[in-house]
């Protein structure tokens, strides 16, 4: 790692003072942060750790009946403190990472660096969240915008991530084998006013909706509403661990598994 | 380099540290705690897991300056008062739960972390929880077995010698 | 009733007791005063002409002590390969020089070219960026047949990508292909065996230390054996005198062959430390592990099986293309020559082997020894065809291995390939198998698992393997340039307790356990009087190392030698002190006795004796009681096994799940069952690992694309299941003391076909006919594309 300083600021009013100094970067869990400053893939002069800021923490209902998450709060939290509230989102937490990790890594980390096979990206575009920063609240259909880009701005931090609770939801992972990471993730949300589905992990622009399977599932919340319909391997992402037609068919198994599981 | 300050196995410990000081440099170096390992530079194999603040982290996927402050347990601190082996180190040992000992350490300390949560966890769950530790030696089986036996689970239907 | 004590018996493995508490003292865990450290600068192209390398930014960067590049080493030795192979023309194997550091050119991805030493490692690593590297980049070649038909050359200066062309038997060969043609079935199967990163948990890590008041060096590092590697930087690289160089090698977190060799970082730490007076330390990053570790296995074969009507054997033909790497290490050659050609018979009586090797210069990381080294490549080529062949004859596949078996009355059997099985009964293993693996209950677990939508396949696979490297004068014979005994001092202190320095080295396998079991037993004395010394050569008299499966079957034989030698000093000074001849003297539970009579010593006594000598006849009896032997097999050991594995396969997905795996291996006697089965199930995870999981994947500009564990498959604990492992079918050994055989390797070689197999027959039973072989690793893409059609 090059060198640098860790500032540790209690309120968020320090912290977005002193991310907005030159060379400042947010550190949230770290958990793929430190990776990256150990490849010195990455040279920031402070890092602004964010863990210590305890109104960025914790799971909770607002007014309006949607669950906010704090943009600091662990992986681990969420799994255990959104399970009543939002078990689809909790279960989707309780098997990013490992323990270990998700002891550190947090959802607002997580969303702002928006990895093409990250898990959060899936369930907050699949419940349109609203990811809230400390200068504006952005619908997560406006927020994601292709491999590790966001519409957050320089010294933007996520606060709080608010997601409204859908009728019936479960995500799918299907696991890359060595990274843990999603090959495939498949996050379909059932609301009032239609079916959401949002897949992870296959495309070469990131996180994005599967619009003809929504359609279908709007029409017909069952795994057969989906028989007629096929992803297109085309944009589809084709590595090691899957080609692009592999990719692609798996984005089907997984929403139709997520459908019979949402039940 | 700023000064931190944390309790380590139940003592205070402190130094000067950089940024970017990883808790698993801080551990061994300074404070000569070699028992907690790097295995990977890519926080997936799980030998340097330590409890801060009584969860299982990886310290070399935190900054030391990010436990000023905490409690931290390494495997030195995993032995009972009298220096005799904790229940887990025991059944490692009883179960053959370790080969060449160096991805151990953060075996028993997942394994510690996993049954305070759960403390009679199933074969899956076990298996599914070491998911973050790997081992190249064991093939898993005596780990598994040995964490199983440590809950107070009858592990003598499970093949082995 | 299982044994409480001595050989036979499961004691709980004394060396736990630190690890479990972290103080177990690993390479990297060695703090030295006024320490230093070394970073090396890597190659980020896999071919390329250094054409400069201006170090003076570096060296003016804070805290940067020195710069080294492979100019500092051009006048040093090379790193040797430690077999000779000839090519079928008789002419020798090219042997391009390995350098400390790379000079002229760098040859794979990783290859370092210099070397910073500074305070710290992040200065080092600071000034590695700092230094001006002019790297003229070449085409590089990292596929074997298009290294062989010509392009970019690896070494320039041999004119030549093919190290050598190797047949065995190369007599045998006309032979081989008249049976070939005149069979009335012959069957073909290409195929690859996967390229596989060893990944000992522990990386790699060495500490070179200089006495400038003494002129002695002292290295500390991650190595299987010590002594080797003082021999190879003595004798080949720096030519450090012997005495003056100790090679440590404490605690080493896991080997499986990556540790066996010697590294050029192990050179230059210890050069470093000489220059500088002060100990330079090094510890590999896993990213760096993964570029510079000796890999294994790549091997891409077409093998044919010949045989008759009712599925006798007649032949077995290969060709196999053998991927050394850029640079020749240590045990590269031998490798798939004499540890994979010789194995081609498997445990059949099959009258005809012709085997035929290329063995092939890439741009790519040396490849060499990796659990199994060899015998996991026969194994897969030879136990792939068998089920194919099986298959297509309409044969039972357990029932076609029957009937081609070697049988108990033919022991000891010359195979086709030319080694002489000493002992075994493969058929006993396949009975235990169909008992343990319960394969008449398949049929019942396969519709369960059809009920659920997953396609249930079942593999079983019978192996053989050469262990116990090795008799120094075959092995002298194939081209063996080193003996391949071992030695073993045993030292009975005056009161009676006793230290044993052995040359093989511990890194998981239990020898501070296990070796006191042996010599506790023959003395007849408590086993927790006895220590085991190992890994360090200042201690121990000599040692060829713990790998090939070898250490109790050679070391351990030399423990049973010098304790042998123990007992017949004992039995003078018994004599003397009980004033009988020494004939008269009876050595029994720890006590030696005058025959017929109640007079006795116990063992402890004598060795007081030995100690005190005031009334020895000392023309007779030197005082002390120290014994060293050196034992030199007399034969390879021939491990055995029958292993059956079931698989689900989802065929939505792809997915393979190992739902039961069988080992029945015959390791002949087994000193500390519970260390065996452990053995036992850290190779098959590996072999798992090889079959579904790991693949190490170069692209055709020699860029690692499985590069950390984000992107190669580590088994993990939810990969894998319980596993059934029984070791009760044993044939001794019948030439060494022990009758052992030895156990590290089985899993790894019996596993991977045994998987494969069961794989393809859940997908034929799947109605997917046009699946008859996938390459490893079988991964859910992998598999998905092949029912694909």
């Amino acid at each position: 790692m090059y060198a640098f300083e860790i500032e540790r600021p209690s309120t968020l009013a320090e912290a977005v003072s002193a991310l907005s100094a030159e060379g400042a970067q947010a550190l949230g869990g770290g958990q793929t942060l430190i990776p990256t400053l150990k490849q010195r893939l990455a040279a920031p002069e402070v890092l602004v750790s964010l863990s210590g800021i305890s109104e960025m923490k914790g799971v909770c209902p607002d007014d309006d009946g949607r669950l906010c998450i704090g943009g600091a709060t662990t992986h681990a939290a969420v799994a255990r403190d959104a399970a009543a509230a939002y078990p689809a989102l909790a279960a989707l937490a309780s098997h990013i990472g490992d323990p270990a990790v998700r002891n550190r890594g947090t959802i607002g980390g997580s969303l702002a660096n928006n990895d093409p096979a990250a898990c959060y990206p899936a369930a907050a575009l699949a419940s349109n969240a609203t990811i809230v920063t400390q200068n504006r609240a952005i619908d997560a259909d406006d927020y994601f915008q292709g491999l590790f880009t966001t519409a957050l701005e320089e010294g933007e931090i996520i606060t709080e991530v608010k997601f409204a609770i859908p009728e019936a939801a479960n995500y799918q992972k299907f696991l890359q084998p060595a990274s843990r990471f999603a090959l495939v993730g498949v996050f379909v949300a059932k609301y009032a006013d239609g079916v959401r589905v949002a897949v992870t992990g296959a495309s070469e622009d990131g996180v994005f909706r599967w619009s003809e399977a929504e359609a279908a599932l709007s029409s017909d919340f069952s795994a057969g509403a989906l028989d007629g319909l096929s992803v297109p391997a085309e944009g589809m992402i084709g590595d090691l661990h899957g080609t692009p037609e592999y990719r692609a068919h798996l984005v089907k198994v997984m929403t139709k598994r997520a459908v019979a599981a949402a039940g | 380099m700023a000064k931190v300050s944390m309790t380590v196995n139940g003592a205070a410990a402190s130094g000067e540290v950089e940024g970017r000081t990883l808790l698993v440099e801080f551990l061994r170096g300074p404070l000569g705690l070699t028992g907690t390992h790097v295995g990977c530079d890519t926080s997936q194999c799980g030998a340097c897991v330590v409890h801060v603040n009584g969860e299982a982290v990886k310290a070399c996927t935190m900054f030391a300056a990010e436990a000023d402050g905490a409690e931290v347990r390494t495997i030195e601190g995993m032995a009972n008062a009298d220096g005799s082996l904790g229940v887990i180190q025991q059944a490692f040992q009883d179960h053959h739960g370790l080969q060449c000992g160096f991805c151990t350490p953060g075996m028993v300390m997942s394994a510690a972390a996993l049954l305070k949560d759960n403390p009679k966890p199933t074969e899956a769950e076990v298996r599914k929880y070491l998911e973050g530790n790997i081992c190249r030696c064991t093939g898993y089986h005596n780990i598994v077995k040995a964490i199983m036996a440590a809950s107070g689970q009858d592990v003598s239907a499970i093949a082995a010698e | 009733m299982p044994k409480d004590h001595g050989i036979g018996a499961s004691p709980k493995r004394r060396e736990d007791v630190r690890f479990l508490t972290g103080r177990g003292k690993y390479t990297d865990d060695i703090a030295l005063q006024r320490q230093t450290h070394a970073v090396f600068a890597r190659s980020q192209v896999a071919n390329g002409r250094i054409v400069n390398i201006d170090t003076t930014k570096a060296e003016a960067m804070p805290g940067v002590l020195a710069v080294f590049t492979g100019a500092d080493f051009a006048d040093v030795g090379g790193n040797p390969a430690g077999w000779l192979i000839n090519s079928r023309d008789g002419e020798p194997m090219k042997e391009p020089k390995r350098p400390v550091l790379a000079h002229g050119k760098v040859r794979h991805v990783g290859d370092a070219y210099a070397a910073v030493i500074a305070e710290t490692a992040e200065q080092a690593r600071d000034a590695v960026e700092a230094i001006e590297a002019e790297i003229e980049e070449l085409p590089a070649v990292t596929d074997m047949k298009a290294a062989v038909a010509g392009g970019a050359l690896v070494h320039d200066e041999i004119g030549t990508n093919v190290c050598f062309d190797w047949g065995w038997i190369e007599d045998n060969r006309a032979a081989t292909d008249a049976a070939i043609k005149a069979a009335p079935h012959v069957f073909t199967l290409e195929l690859v065996n996967n390229r596989l990163v060893p990944n000992a948990m522990e990386p790699r890590a060495s500490i070179g230390d200089y006495d400038p008041g003494t002129g002695d060096y002292t290295l500390y590092t991650t190595s299987q054996n010590p002594h080797l590697t003082r021999l190879l930087i003595s004798a080949f690289v720096l030519g450090i005198p012997e005495n003056k160089l100790r090679v440590i090698a404490p605690d080493v977190g896991g080997g499986f062959g990556s540790k066996i060799y010697h590294y050029g970082e192990e050179a230059l730490v210890l050069a470093a430390a000489k220059k500088l007076g002060r100990p330079v330390r090094w510890t590999a990053s896993r990213s760096e592990s993964f570029l510079t570790d000796a890999h294994g296995r790549d091997h891409v074969t077409k093998i044919e099986l010949a045989c008759e009507e009712d599925g006798t054997f007649v032949a077995f033909r290969t060709e196999t293309y053998a991927n050394v790497g850029a640079y020749l290490s240590n045990f590269s050659t031998a490798t798939p020559t004499f540890l994979h050609g010789t194995l081609m018979a498997g445990n059949y009586k099959v009258p005809n082997v012709y085997v035929n090797v290329k063995a092939v210069f890439t741009n790519t990381a040396p490849v060499d020894a990796y659990r199994g080294a060899g015998r996991p490549e026969a194994t897969f080529s030879i136990e792939r065809i068998i089920d194919m062949a099986a298959r297509k004859l309409g044969i039972d596949p357990v029932e076609i291995r029957r009937r081609n078996f070697v049988q108990p009355d033919q022991f000891p059997f010359t195979s086709a390939a030319g080694l002489q099985y000493d002992t075994g009964n493969y058929d006993a293993l396949m009975d235990k198998l169909g008992d343990l693996a319960d394969l008449s209950g398949f049929e019942a677990r396969r519709a369960a698992s059809a009920a659920k939508g997953k396609l249930r396949g079942l593999g079983v696979n019978s192996y053989i393997e050469a262990c116990g490297i090795a008799p120094s004068n075959l092995v002298g014979v194939l081209g063996s340039r080193v003996g391949l005994y071992d030695a073993a001092t045993v030292r009975v202190n005056a009161t009676g307790n006793i230290s044993v320095m052995v040359g093989a080295h511990s890194h998981g396998q239990g020898h501070e356990t296990a070796f006191p079991q042996v010599v506790a037993d023959m003395l007849g004395i408590d086993e927790s009087s006895i220590e085991i010394v190992h890994g360090d050569s200042s201690k121990i008299p000599f040692g060829m190392g713990t790998y090939g499966s070898r250490s109790l079957a050679v070391c351990g034989s030399a423990v049973v030698r010098a304790t042998d030698k123990i007992i017949a000093k004992a039995r003078k000074i018994a004599a003397h002190m009980l004033e009988a001849s020494d004939a008269d003297i009876e050595f029994k539970d720890g006590k030696f006795s005058v025959a017929g009579t109640d007079r006795s010593v116990g063992f402890g006594e004598v060795a007081l004796k030995a100690y005190i000598p005031h009334n020895f006849p000392i023309e007779d009896i030197e005082p002390g009681l120290e014994e060293t032997a050196f034992y030199d097999p007399a034969n390879f050991t021939y491990p055995a096994g029958a292993y059956a594995c079931e698989v689900e396969v989802d065929p939505e997905t792809g997915v393979v799940s190992v739902e039961r795996f069988t080992a029945v291996d015959d390791f002949g006697n087994v000193i500390n069952p519970m260390i065996v089965a452990g053995q036992v199930h850290g190779g098959l995870a590996q072999g798992i690992g090889q079959a579904l999981f790991e693949g190490c994947t170069y692209d055709e500009n020699g860029q690692i694309l499985s590069a950390s564990y984000m992107d190669y498959t580590m088994p993990r604990a939810d990969d894998v299941p319980f596993y059934t492992v029984d070791h009760s079918c044993q044939t001794p050994c019948t030439h060494n003391p022990l009758g052992v055989k030895g156990c590290g390797e089985a899993g790894a070689i019996g596993s991977p076909p045994t998987i494969v197999n069961a794989v393809v027959d859940a997908l034929q039973r799947g109605g997917m006919s046009h699946v008859t072989h996938i390459d490893m690793p079988l991964t859910p893409a992998r598999v998905w594309a092949a029912m694909q059609g």
